[in-house]
């Protein structure tokens, strides 16, 4: 097979990440102008100005995760400071306690700061390692194929099979509540999504002139799978990414519900709606604002994928 | 044999393994306890004997090898035996099958507001695109999307049964008021028996939970069917049509819906999952005696032969409802190579 070293020459620079081409030549095989690095972010930014949605949600995010890393500093009070002379005290902005106390005089917003800890901690780690393990195992199974493949994708059916709450929910009654028990239990079948996507967006790409090019070139496939393929097809994969880690506060929330997520001493919001339903009647701010609290971020959340789903993957949106 | 029908054959038989793997996941489970099942399961009960607790062991097969174990465990359940469950000292089998109709009726409310909801809200949608209509309803779809089921259920037992009063907070029927158990679905037995006042009062209860667990379906459903709306109307045959000057309602309802709403079928087939994940939550918000509070409760009795048969139920039941909507698809769409 002849290359057209010039050819190569561009397809390697556009997969190395360089802005100094041209799109004068059409290549086949690729549709989308491939990841390289930071310097895409800001060209991210800037295509999402024109989703509002996506901005908003992106500011409440960050001040989550400012609350999170400095809860100490923005907390009023200890999250675990008991004061049973204050018990049940409502709500009114500008005092003491501006979301009021629950059942224990424990003050509500500074338990929710702290509680945002959890969440955020517990979302960044799942969609991260769920990331890392399906898509390395997505690479390898769709770019060699063949029995690992083979292997591989029936686990995977199998692990479908079950409604993920479910698995997790079995997974924890075995692992007991946890911290890391609940991220080996969500991480366990999260990767299985991210593994279907790579594999099949490197199936997709196998046969493009750039990685035909590439091996042409005498580049091995390790070399071929991280820095030709990786690149053309981490668009989706953040999208998925950033759309699961919602599903996943969500679900750790859930399990905190349950009593099943985090150990009690924890401040989680999952746990505190749980404390606080036995009190609705006389207090019905213990058990709504925590979820409030989680209902924002997910909403957020959710708002930046759709945005950057728009702007990075269309092919993802719903049709 | 058709081609369809030779489709459907292959697709039932390859959920066979599935099938079988899910069973196995399921018996591995048990096996996965850190430390021994019976120690665990009876550490908390105390007075147990050695000779009891050798025994106990014994009826788990926990003295045997774990390939015996397995063929021990899958000849059982062939027979129907599921196992034993020690805290409520019933077969695992009896505590189930009394909980399924709860959990079933509750399912099947939701499904119907999801879709009596979702569907309309995404025909509307799409047919007044970019209206206020579509605009508060994609807005509202999805805030249903990213809310979770226990706190939505949280604020409707504020408002609607603490609040407001219309609405009982928890259980599936007022006490005494339970028509004759036939079908063990309140509502269908009510209905039989012609029991006015007893189909009101368990529609009262199952309004709450339903809602709670059919919310997120129903924005599903909405913008899935808003979105192959959009496409449909778009489409030749709906412009031939209108050309032909087929009232706009007729060429809404009749050409473009009916071809719009094979996705959400697929859709509601995998939202299944979600409602049986949620089931748990919910039946443990509004006290439904259903299969989802059994699991949470033997979960912290520890009684593990409860927790495996249902979490195998769960799956089995997926699987199965995964498969059905295949098999329903490829006979709306026939042209669909599954």
């Amino acid at each position: 097979m002849s290359v057209n070293a010039e050819h190569v020459d561009s397809l390697k620079r556009r997969s190395l990440g360089s802005d100094t081409y041209t799109l004068d030549t059409p290549v086949p095989g690729i549709s989308r102008r491939p990841w390289s690095g930071f310097r895409n972010i800001s060209g991210i930014l800037f295509k999402l100005k024109n989703h509002p949605g996506a901005i908003v949600g992106g500011f409440v995010i960050l001040a989550y995760v400012i609350c999170a890393v400095f809860a100490p500093y923005i907390a009023p009070h200890s999250p675990g400071e008991v004061a049973l002379a204050k018990r049940f005290v409502p709500p009114v902005i500008g005092s003491i306690n501006p979301l009021g106390t629950d059942q224990l005089g424990r003050d509500i917003l500074s338990r929710i700061i702290y509680g945002a800890r959890v969440s955020i901690l517990v979302g960044v780690l799942t969609v991260a390692i769920s990331m890392v393990i399906g898509v390395g195992l997505g690479l390898i199974a769709g770019y060699y194929q063949g029995s690992f493949d083979k292997i591989m994708s029936r686990f995977t059916d199998l692990l479908l099979a079950f409604p993920y709450l479910i698995f997790v929910i079995g997974a924890m009654s075995v692992l007991g509540p946890g911290f890391w028990n609940l991220i080996l239990a969500l991480c366990f079948k999260g990767w299985v999504e991210f593994y279907r996507l790579s594999r099949a967006e490197v199936m997709s790409q196998k046969a493009s002139e750039y990685v035909e090019a590439a091996r042409a070139l005498g580049r091995t496939d390790g070399a071929i799978m991280i820095s030709e393929i990786l690149p053309n097809i981490i668009h989706s994969i953040l999208v998925l990414g950033t759309l699961r880690m919602g599903n996943m506060i969500v679900m750790e929330s859930s399990l905190s519900f349950l009593g099943l997520g985090v150990p009690p001493s924890i401040p989680a919001w999952g746990s505190m709606v749980s404390d606080g339903r036995r009190y609705m009647l006389n207090a019905w701010w213990v058990a709504t604002l925590p979820g409030l609290a989680l209902v924002v971020l997910v909403l957020a959340i959710n708002l930046v994928g759709e945005g950057l789903r728009d702007v990075l993957d269309p092919r993802l949106k719903e049709n | 044999m058709t081609r369809t029908q030779v489709q459907i054959i292959e697709r039932i038989l390859a959920a066979i393994p599935i099938m079988l793997g899910v069973v196995i996941l399921a018996f591995l489970f048990m096996r996965m306890i850190p430390g021994d099942p019976v120690d665990i399961m009876m550490g908390e009960a105390g007075g147990v004997t050695h000779e009891e607790m050798a025994s106990l062991r014994a009826q788990f097969d926990l003295d045997k090898s774990l390939p015996v174990q397995l063929v021990l465990y899958l000849g059982r359940l062939f027979k129907g035996d599921m196992g034993y469950s020690l805290q409520r000292a019933r077969p695992v089998k009896e505590i189930i099958l009394e909980a399924v109709p709860a959990t079933v009726e509750l399912a099947l409310f939701s499904l119907l507001f999801a879709l009596i909801l979702g569907i309309p809200l995404g025909i509307a949608s799409a047919r007044y695109q970019n209206s206020i209509v579509d605009r508060i309803g994609m807005a509202t779809s999805f805030l249903g999307i990213s809310m979770p089921g226990f706190w939505l259920g949280i604020i409707g037992i504020i408002v609607f049964s603490l609040g407001l009063g219309w609405l009982p907070t928890s259980g599936r029927i007022t006490y005494g008021m339970a028509p004759k158990s036939i079908t063990g679905l309140m509502t269908l037995d009510a209905l039989i028996t012609a029991n006015t006042g007893a189909l009101k009062d368990a529609l009262r209860y199952l309004a709450l939970p339903a809602v709670t667990m059919g919310a997120g379906v129903a924005a599903v459903v909405a913008r899935v069917t808003r979105s192959s709306m959009l496409e449909a109307l778009k489409t030749d045959y709906v412009l031939f049509a209108k050309a032909k000057g087929v009232p706009d309602r007729t060429v809404t309802i009749k050409h473009a819906l009916r071809n719009a709403l094979i996705p959400t079928v697929t859709v509601v087939g995998l939202q299944v999952g979600t409602l049986l994940g949620g089931n748990m939550i919910v039946e443990t918000i509004f006290g439904w005696p259903g299969l989802g509070r059994i699991v949470v409760d033997a979960i912290f009795s520890r009684d593990y032969p409860l927790v495996q048969a249902a979490v195998m139920v769960y799956a089995l039941t997926f699987v199965v409802i995964n498969l059905a909507t295949d098999i329903f698809y490829t006979y709306l769409n026939p042209k669909m190579t599954l």
